[in-house]
C-alpha cells in the first residue's frame, strides 16, 4: 500500500491535483501562525534591556535565516534523490525550491543589515557569518541561472543537482561560523547545546513565526511546483484538457 | 503603550519597519508571481492544443 502511494505521488498528474488540494491546508496555518507571531512579537514581548526595540527584527531576520540553509538542504537532498533515482517529481522540488531560498537568503542578508546599522554601527562586514550567508545567496543564483541556461529540463535538473550537492559544504560553515571565528554577529540563543538562553516571552514569537515561514516554504514550494509540472508536460493529454477546461 | 509609543519602537521605527516592510514585499510577491505564472500558462497551453487541432 505504502509502495503504491509513493508510486502515485510521483506520478505528475496526481501531484498536481494533491497539491492543489493541500494549498489552503498550508496557507491558512500559515497565516494565522504569522498573525500571532507578529503580535507576540511586535506588542507582547519587551524590549531588549540592551537593545531596545530594535531587536524586533529578530523575528523575520532568524527564521528566514533559519529558512535559507534549511531549504538549501531540502534543495540539494531532494536533487539527489532525483539523480540518484531518477524521480521527476523529486527534480521537480529541488528546482522549486532555488527561488524562494535565494529569497529567505536575500531577506537574512538585508535585515540583518538594517540591525546592523543601529546595534553595530555598520551596514555590513566581510566576517565569517555574514560572507558564508552571502555565498549562499550565490550559490541559490548559480543555481536557478544553470537550470535556465539548459534546455533540456532533465538533464538541467541533473546538472543543478550536482552544483546544488557541492554547495551543502558551506552549510555547516555558516551554521558554526560564529563559534570558529570572532565576529561581530551573537552566538546562537536557540540551537545550541542546553537550555536555550533566550527569554520564554521572546522565544514564543520566535518559533510561531519560524513555523509559519516553513509553511510558507512548503506552500510556495507547491505552487512553484505545480507551474512545473504544467511547464513539463504541457503536451501530454491531461495537462491539454485541464488547460482546455479552465 | 499607546499606538506612537508602538509606531516609534523606541526610536528604532525606521530600521524595525524598514526590516518588515521588505520582508512584507518579498513574500507576498513569491506568493503572487506563481499564482499569476499558472494562469498565463494554463491560458497558453490551451490556445496552442486549438492551433494544433485546427492545423491537425
Amino acid at each position: 500500500m505504502f509502495n503504491n502511494f509513493f508510486h502515485k505521488m510521483a506520478s505528475p498528474k496526481y501531484f498536481y491535483r494533491i497539491s492543489g488540494k493541500l494549498i489552503p491546508w498550508f496557507a491558512v496555518p500559515c497565516l494565522l501562525l504569522t498573525l500571532a507571531g507578529l503580535y507576540y512579537g511586535l506588542v507582547e514581548a519587551p524590549a531588549d534591556y540592551q537593545q531596545g526595540d530594535s531587536y524586533r527584527i529578530m523575528f523575520i531576520h532568524v527564521p528566514a535565516a533559519w529558512m535559507s540553509m534549511f531549504v538549501y538542504v531540502v534543495m540539494a537532498g531532494a536533487g539527489a534523490i532525483g539523480l540518484i533515482w531518477r524521480i521527476k517529481l523529486a527534480e521537480i522540488v529541488s528546482i522549486s525550491s532555488a527561488t524562494v531560498g535565494a529569497w529567505f537568503t536575500f531577506l537574512a542578508l538585508v535585515t540583518g543589515s538594517i540591525w546592523g546599522k543601529p546595534m553595530w554601527g555598520t551596514w555590513w562586514v566581510w566576517d565569517a557569518r555574514l560572507t558564508s550567508e552571502l555565498i549562499l545567496l550565490f550559490l541559490y543564483l548559480g543555481v536557478i541561472a544553470l537550470y535556465s541556461a539548459i534546455d533540456d529540463k532533465r538533464t538541467a535538473a541533473r546538472a543543478v543537482a550536482i552544483l546544488a550537492i557541492v554547495g551543502v559544504v558551506n552549510i555547516p560553515i555558516i551554521h558554526f561560523s560564529v563559534e570558529w571565528w570572532n565576529t561581530l554577529h551573537q552566538g546562537s540563543t536557540v540551537t545550541k547545546l542546553g537550555a536555550p538562553s533566550i527569554d520564554i516571552s521572546m522565544l514564543i514569537p520566535l518559533l510561531l513565526m519560524a513555523v509559519a515561514f516553513k509553511l510558507y516554504y512548503a506552500l510556495v514550494v507547491l505552487m512553484r511546483a505545480r507551474c512545473e509540472v504544467l511547464e513539463r508536460e504541457r503536451n501530454t493529454q491531461w495537462v491539454r484538457e485541464l488547460a482546455e477546461t479552465k | 503603550m499607546s499606538l506612537n509609543e508602538f509606531l516609534n519602537m523606541g526610536g528604532y521605527a525606521f530600521y524595525v519597519w524598514t526590516s518588515y516592510g521588505i520582508a512584507l514585499i518579498v513574500l507576498l510577491a513569491n506568493i503572487l508571481l506563481p499564482a499569476r505564472q499558472r494562469r498565463k500558462l494554463l491560458t497558453d497551453i490551451a490556445r496552442s492544443a486549438r492551433r494544433a487541432r485546427r492545423n491537425a
